[in-house]
């Protein structure tokens, strides 16, 4: 199901949005049980199915383009009366406030928000493991993960409750979750969307993106989503990079010796399979240098870190949130804190502490923003001479529960995607063809990245290439 | 990296750490900072000068932009604890010490 075909038939008649909210809430009722996916289903969907069924029949021009579709929210993105857990503890009683802007631009569209979904707490994690109210199972394979953060999202669309689901990215939290579970990942351009509302993870790494089984509507959702908020002064323009053109046939550029960091074979060998359907639709593949690119993970496990212990910094028990009382104010914050943030939450908020603490600080965290600026010329540089940079989205399929319980282990299914973040650019991860795990066939990713702003190149060339289901049958 | 070091950055995140806590976050933490060091020998430190790009320091005016007022129901219902519209905290200053 995808939001273009739910929108030809609500217009026809021939579905109305209540029924496509009902149906949302049955597949929910039918496979949440064993998926987790959501964290809180929505009871007033149905209201808004109603004035939606209304608005359609009424009929006329300008019905908002996404009049009566329903989605699926991470629950780090605030939606006004709601619980936005991000997944902790800590979170476990806070109700939002007001709405993000991504959620008020998709509400202005006619959006209809079904539930809230489960993620890594505070989006930390590729796996949807470091969830406090447990893990997401991968509807494909549910003895799998679904990825992460934005795992709980991505399994909502697999398992077909809703067309599309917004998620976060910071390190590759959309793009891994896609490629896990089969579906077209959007990480915009830093800046493209409002970061307001989202609660923050690392603030100069952190954008809204989009989930969807389609690459027609990632661009149907991004078009909403995206623009310049006054609430957000790190939002960009159209014109803040200039035109990034589209183009017939593209040059992808190949960083060979990055590829050589531990990709399954047989995900290497999907991935070699794309490179010759782009080769045999007339584009043109080049090798490209990125040696930075294969030191970006390190640089990601300073920067965003320190990023987090900083931001994390606000979740004491005093204002909202779960307090734990002590003896005075600074007990009740270590007792607040103990209690409020899991493990993966304490690791980074200990390794933020110290990259960042006197005498450290120029060691780690200057040479990690350092190198980042150095990885943003490198980028550029490439860009001068090929038009996209291909990767797959992650080294592996998705993987089993319980399966990496070493940190770094972890850290390294987001090889490919960190270096993304770290200079910005936008960047899209589609269906790369399947691999065989014990006798189940499981989706693989690829990622193509385009220029600061380029998200109309990645559409392009996304449609060029799924729409022809010969590079996904591989 | 020493399990004091590692309870010492506890104390200073706000965050109380079991021993069995700090114990397994050692060998973890020591295990990140061995990898994330490499990014020491890509840099050295006559270039730790950066350029951040069109990233750069945006104001707006000093403007109120919601209705005085609008927000404080919902803002002092998630208070952990109240009296009336006051936050509740425990004692800052105590007078034994």
């Amino acid at each position: 199901m995808t939001i273009s075909e739910l929108r030809k038939k609500f217009l026809s008649g021939e579905y109305t949005p209540k029924e496509a909210v009902a149906d949302a809430k049955s597949v929910i009722a039918e496979k949440d049980k064993n998926i987790h996916a959501y964290l809180d289903v929505f009871d007033d969907a149905e209201k808004m199915a109603e004035e939606a069924t209304s608005r359609y029949q009424e009929g006329g021009e300008n019905i908002p383009p996404l009049c009566g579709v329903p989605l699926a929210i991470k629950n780090n993105i605030l939606i006004e009366g709601k619980r936005a857990t991000a997944a902790s503890k800590i979170l476990d009683n806070y109700v939002a406030t007001y709405d993000a802007t991504v959620i008020k631009r998709l509400r202005d569209a006619g959006a209809i928000f079904v539930g809230s979904t489960n993620l890594d707490e505070f989006a930390m994690g590729s796996s949807t493991e470091n969830s406090a109210y447990g893990p997401t199972k991968n509807p494909i394979d549910p003895s799998r993960v679904p990825g992460g953060s934005s795992g709980g999202s991505a399994a909502a669309v697999a398992m077909g409750s809703v067309p599309a689901a917004l998620g976060t990215d910071t390190g590759g939290s959309i793009r891994q979750p896609a490629s896990y579970c089969g579906l077209v990942g959007l990480k915009p351009t830093y800046g493209a969307v409002s970061r307001y509302g989202l609660m923050a993870m690392g603030s100069s790494l952190d954008q809204a993106g989009t989930l969807t089984n389609s690459v027609e509507d990632a661009e149907t959702l991004f078009k909403v989503i995206s623009g310049r908020d006054p609430h957000d002064m790190t939002t960009i323009g159209p014109d803040t990079y200039g035109a990034v053109a589209t183009k017939e046939t593209y040059t992808f550029g190949v960083p060979r010796a990055f590829l050589g960091q531990g990709v399954d074979a047989d995900v290497m060998e999907r991935f070699e399979a794309h490179l010759d359907q782009l080769r045999a639709d007339g584009h043109k593949i080049v090798d490209i240098e990125l040696p930075l690119f294969e030191a970006g993970l390190a640089a990601y496990y300073i920067v965003m870190p320190a990023e987090v212990s900083s931001n994390l910094a606000r979740y004491d028990g005093i204002r909202y949130g779960v307090r734990k009382e002590g003896e005075n104010l600074l007990e009740t914050y270590l007792n607040s804190r103990a209690d409020g943030f899991g493990a993966e939450a304490k690791r980074r908020i200990l390794l933020g502490t110290y990259v960042l603490s006197s005498g450290y600080f120029d060691a780690y965290y200057g040479k990690a923003e350092a190198l980042r600026s150095k990885m943003r010329d490198e980028l550029n540089a490439v860009f001068t001479q090929v038009d996209l940079v291909v990767t797959p989205t992650a080294p592996t399929p998705a993987f089993k529960l319980g399966e990496k319980s070493d940190p770094l282990a972890m850290y390294r299914e987001d090889i490919f995607t960190v270096p993304v973040n770290l200079t910005g650019v936008p960047a899209i991860s589609l269906p790369m063809g399947e691999v065989d795990r014990e006798g189940i066939s499981l989706p693989t990713g690829v990622q193509y990245i385009a220029p600061h702003g380029g998200e109309a190149r990645l559409f392009d060339i996304g449609r060029k290439i799924y729409d022809a289901k010969r590079y996904n049958n591989g | 990296m020493t399990k004091e070091e590692i309870l010492h950055l506890g104390t200073l995140s706000r965050m109380r750490l079991s021993d069995a806590e700090a114990e397994k976050l050692k060998g973890e933490i020591d295990s990140i900072l061995d990898y994330i060091g490499q990014v020491n020998e890509l840099v050295d430190d006559g270039h730790l000068e950066k350029k951040v790009g069109l990233v750069h320091n945006v104001f707006r005016d000093d403007e109120v932009t919601n209705e005085p007022g609008s927000y404080s129901g919902a803002l002092t219902a998630a208070f952990p604890e109240r009296e009336g519209n006051y936050l509740k905290v425990k004692k800052i200053l105590n007078p034994d010490s």
